[in-house]
C-alpha cells in the first residue's frame, strides 16, 4: 500500500462528514464468568479501601467464594443452554472470545479449583495466633522489611494481607480468558491479567519471607522475560497474516485465504515470519506449561511461594494454559501440524523423563511435587499431540481431574508443620504414618493418584491420553510416558514407605488440626480421586462433548 | 521507504534486549531490558502495520505500553522489596533456594 493510501487511514476521515461510529456488539451475557469474577475482584480492592480491618477478612473471603460460585453457575448455564456444543459454540465480543466446549469446560474446572484453592488461602488455624489475632499463611504487611521494627509491629496489631483475595480474583479472570481467547492480543492480555497478580502472590508469604521474595523475583523476571518471547511471536504472525485473529491467520496459513492485496501476498509467502512467530508464541505458552526447556523457574517458585499459592497455581495456571495451548495448535495452526508435531513430540518427551528423573533426587516435598507436576505437564502434551477430537477431550479429562488434587495435595503440605512453619523437608516427613494416620493416608492416596495408579484419577487420565495419542500415531511417545511414569511412581512410592515404614523422628513435624475450610479442600481432592478413578465414565463423556473448538 | 529495515531494527533491539536479560546481574538492568525487548515488539507491530495498511498493530502498540507499565508497576514492588530486605538487587545473590 503506498503511503499516501495508509496517511490517508487516519487522516482523510476527518474531513469527510463524520458519521456514527458503530459501538461494538459484546454478547455480556456469553461472557459473564469473565465478568463476574472481575467485578467481584473490583469490589475486594474496594473492600480494602472501605471496609474496616476487623470485617475485612470475612468480606473478602464471602465475596470471592460468592464470586467464583456465581461465575461457575454462569457457565453451567452457557453450557445447559447448549453453548458446549459444536452446533451453538461460536465466537462473541467481535471474534474476542471463544464460547465453545472445550473454553466452558476448562472454565468451570478453573472456578471450582479456584473455589477449592480460595478455601486454603482463607485457612487460619494452622499457623499459631499472633496475640489475639488468628493469621493466616500470608505476610502481616507485604511492604514491611522481613524481621524489621515495622513487621513486628504489624504482626502483633494482628494486620493480614486480606488483598490476596482480589488479587487472586484478577489472576482468576485472567486465566478464565486464556482459554477462551480467540485472537492474539487478548491472548497475550489475558497472559498478562492471570500473571501479574501470581507474581505479588508468590512474595507474601508469613513464614520464610526472603524465599519468598526470592521466588517472586525468579517468577517474575522470568515470566515477563517470556511474555515479551509472546509478543514478538505475536507480531512476526501478524506480520505474516495481516491480522491477530485466530480464524484470519488459519486462513492464511492454510492458504484458503479470499482477496489477497499485494502486501498480504508478500507476507504469506514469507515462511520465516510464520515458522518464528508460531515458535515463539508456543514457546511463551510452554513456559506457563512449564514444559522442559522452560521449567527452570517451577521448582524454585513452587517452593519458596506461600504453600496455598503453590497449589492454587499449580493447578488452575496448568489448565488455562494448556486449554490456550490447545486452541492455539488446533485453531491458529493446524495447517502446521506437520511441523509443529515433531517439535511438540521431542518437548514431550523430555519433558517426561526429565521431569520425572529429576524428582527422584529431591529432598524437599514442594519441589518434589513441582517435579512432579512439570512430568504431569509432559503426559499431558501427549495428548496435545495427538491432532485429534480425541485429544482435546483427554487432555480436558486429564486437566480436571490433575488440578484438585494437585490443590490438595499442597493442602495437606500445609498441615505438617515444626516451630519454623511448615516442615517440607522429606526427613521431616518420616513416620508421618504413626503419627498421625489419616493425613498420611490422605497424602498417600493422592500420591497414587499422581504416580496413575489404577482405581484412582491419575490412572484414567493417564490411559485417556496415552489412548488419544497413541491412536494419533504416537505409539513410541506413549511407550516412553509408561516409562517414565514408572520412573514416577518410584518416587512417589518412596514418599509412602517413608511416611509407613520408617521410625518417626523424635524433633519430628506436628499435624495441625485445620478448620473445616482446608479439609473441604482435602475431601474434594479425595473425592476427584476416588470418582474420576472409579468412575470416570460421566466426566469422560461430558469432556468428549466438550472436545469442539468454534472457529 | 522500506518497512523490512524497521523490523531488522525490531529484531536487533529484541535481540540485545534477549541479550541483556541473561548477561546483566541487576535485576532492575535485567527488568529494562525485558521493557527494551516490549518496545521491539512495538515497532515490530507498528512497522508491520504500516506494512499490511491496517491499524491492528497500531492499537496493539498502546495494550503493549499499557501491559508494560503494569508490569514496571507489579515488578518494581517486588524488586525494591527484595532490594530493602538483602541490600542487592543482584539475581546472582538471590539463590537461597539452591540445593
Amino acid at each position: 500500500m503506498s503511503a499516501p493510501a495508509v496517511h490517508s487511514l487516519w487522516t482523510t476521515t476527518a474531513a469527510d462528514s463524520i458519521g456514527t461510529i458503530p459501538s461494538p456488539h459484546i454478547e455480556y451475557g456469553q461472557i459473564s464468568p469473565v465478568l463476574i469474577v472481575a467485578g467481584a475482584a473490583m469490589v475486594g480492592v474496594l473492600f480494602e479501601a472501605f471496609v474496616p480491618r476487623k470485617a475485612r477478612y470475612y468480606a473478602q473471603v464471602i465475596l470471592a467464594v460468592l464470586g467464583l460460585a456465581a461465575a461457575f453457575a454462569a457457565v453451567v448455564a452457557l453450557a445447559a443452554d447448549g453453548y458446549g456444543s459444536a452446533s451453538k459454540a461460536h465466537i462473541a465480543a467481535e471474534g474476542a472470545v471463544a464460547v465453545d466446549g472445550p473454553a466452558l469446560f476448562l472454565q468451570g474446572t478453573i472456578l471450582l479449583t479456584a473455589v477449592v484453592a480460595i478455601f486454603t488461602f482463607a485457612e487460619r488455624r494452622l499457623d499459631p495466633a499472633a496475640g489475639s489475632h488468628r493469621v493466616d499463611s500470608f505476610a502481616a504487611q507485604g511492604a514491611a522489611m522481613p524481621g524489621s521494627d515495622a513487621e513486628k509491629a504489624a504482626v502483633r496489631a494482628g494486620f493480614t494481607t486480606t488483598e490476596v483475595f482480589p488479587l487472586s480474583l484478577f489472576a482468576v479472570a485472567g486465566m478464565l480468558v486464556f482459554p477462551a481467547a480467540n485472537d492474539l492480543l487478548t491472548l497475550f492480555v489475558a497472559l498478562e491479567v492471570l500473571s501479574l497478580p501470581l507474581y505479588l502472590l508468590c512474595a507474601l508469604a508469613r513464614r520464610k519471607r526472603l524465599i519468598s521474595q526470592e521466588a517472586a523475583v525468579k517468577y517474575f523476571l522470568l515470566g515477563a522475560f517470556s511474555s515479551a518471547f509472546l509478543l514478538f511471536g505475536v507480531a512476526l504472525l501478524y506480520g505474516y497474516s495481516g491480522s491477530v485473529t485466530y480464524a484470519r491467520i488459519a486462513e492464511v496459513v492454510d492458504g484458503t485465504v479470499q482477496n489477497v492485496d499485494p502486501a498480504l501476498a508478500g507476507t504469506m509467502g514469507n515462511d520465516a515470519l510464520l515458522l518464528i512467530g508460531a515458535a515463539l508464541v508456543i514457546m511463551g505458552l510452554l513456559f506457563k506449561v512449564g514444559a522442559v526447556p522452560f521449567h527452570m523457574w517451577t521448582p524454585d517458585v513452587y517452593q519458596g511461594a506461600p504453600t496455598p499459592v503453590t497449589g492454587f497455581m499449580a493447578a488452575a495456571t496448568k489448565v488455562a494454559a494448556f486449554g490456550a495451548l490447545l486452541r492455539l495448535l488446533y485453531v491458529v495452526l493446524p495447517g502446521l501440524t506437520w511441523d509443529w508435531r515433531p517439535v511438540m513430540w521431542g518437548v514431550a518427551i523430555i519433558t517426561m523423563i526429565g521431569g520425572a528423573i529429576v524428582a527422584i533426587t529431591q529432598t524437599d516435598i514442594k519441589r518434589l511435587l513441582a517435579y512432579s507436576s512439570i512430568a504431569h505437564a509432559g503426559f499431558i502434551l501427549a495428548g496435545v499431540i495427538a491432532a485429534s477430537p480425541n485429544g482435546i477431550s483427554s487432555v480436558l479429562f486429564y486437566l480436571a481431574a490433575y488440578s484438585f488434587v494437585t490443590v490438595g495435595a499442597f493442602a495437606v503440605v500445609t498441615l505438617v508443620r515444626d516451630a519454623g512453619g511448615e516442615a517440607t523437608h522429606l526427613s521431616k516427613w518420616a513416620g508421618l504414618g504413626r503419627r498421625s494416620p489419616l493425613v498420611a493416608a490422605v497424602f498417600a492416596v493422592f500420591l497414587l493418584a499422581f504416580a496413575g495408579i489404577p482405581l484412582t484419577s491419575g490412572f484414567a487420565g493417564k490411559f485417556a491420553v496415552f489412548k488419544a495419542a497413541a491412536a494419533g500415531g504416537a505409539v513410541p511417545l506413549v511407550i516412553i510416558g509408561v516409562i517414565s511414569s514408572a520412573i514416577a511412581a518410584f518416587f512417589y512410592i518412596r514418599v509412602i514407605v517413608l511416611m509407613f515404614f520408617s521410625e518417626p523422628r523424635p524433633d519430628g513435624p506436628t499435624v495441625a488440626v485445620p478448620s473445616p475450610l482446608t479439609m473441604v479442600t482435602i475431601g474434594v481432592g479425595v473425592a476427584v480421586v476416588l470418582v474420576f478413578g472409579i468412575a470416570p465414565q460421566y466426566f469422560l463423556d461430558l469432556a468428549g462433548q466438550a472436545g469442539t473448538f468454534a472457529r | 521507504m522500506n518497512p523490512v529495515y524497521y523490523l531488522y531494527l525490531a529484531s536487533l533491539l529484541f535481540t540485545i534486549g534477549a541479550a541483556g536479560v541473561l548477561i546483566r546481574r541487576n535485576a532492575i538492568v535485567v527488568f529494562m531490558c525485558v521493557e527494551l525487548m516490549l518496545n521491539a515488539c512495538n515497532l515490530a507491530f507498528v512497522a508491520f502495520s504500516r506494512l499490511h495498511g491496517n491499524l491492528d498493530g497500531q492499537i496493539i502498540a498502546f495494550f503493549t505500553m499499557v501491559v508494560a507499565a503494569a508490569e514496571v508497576v507489579v515488578g518494581l514492588a517486588i524488586i525494591v522489596s527484595m532490594f530493602r530486605a538483602r541490600h542487592s538487587a543482584s539475581v546472582d545473590d538471590a539463590s537461597l533456594m539452591k540445593l
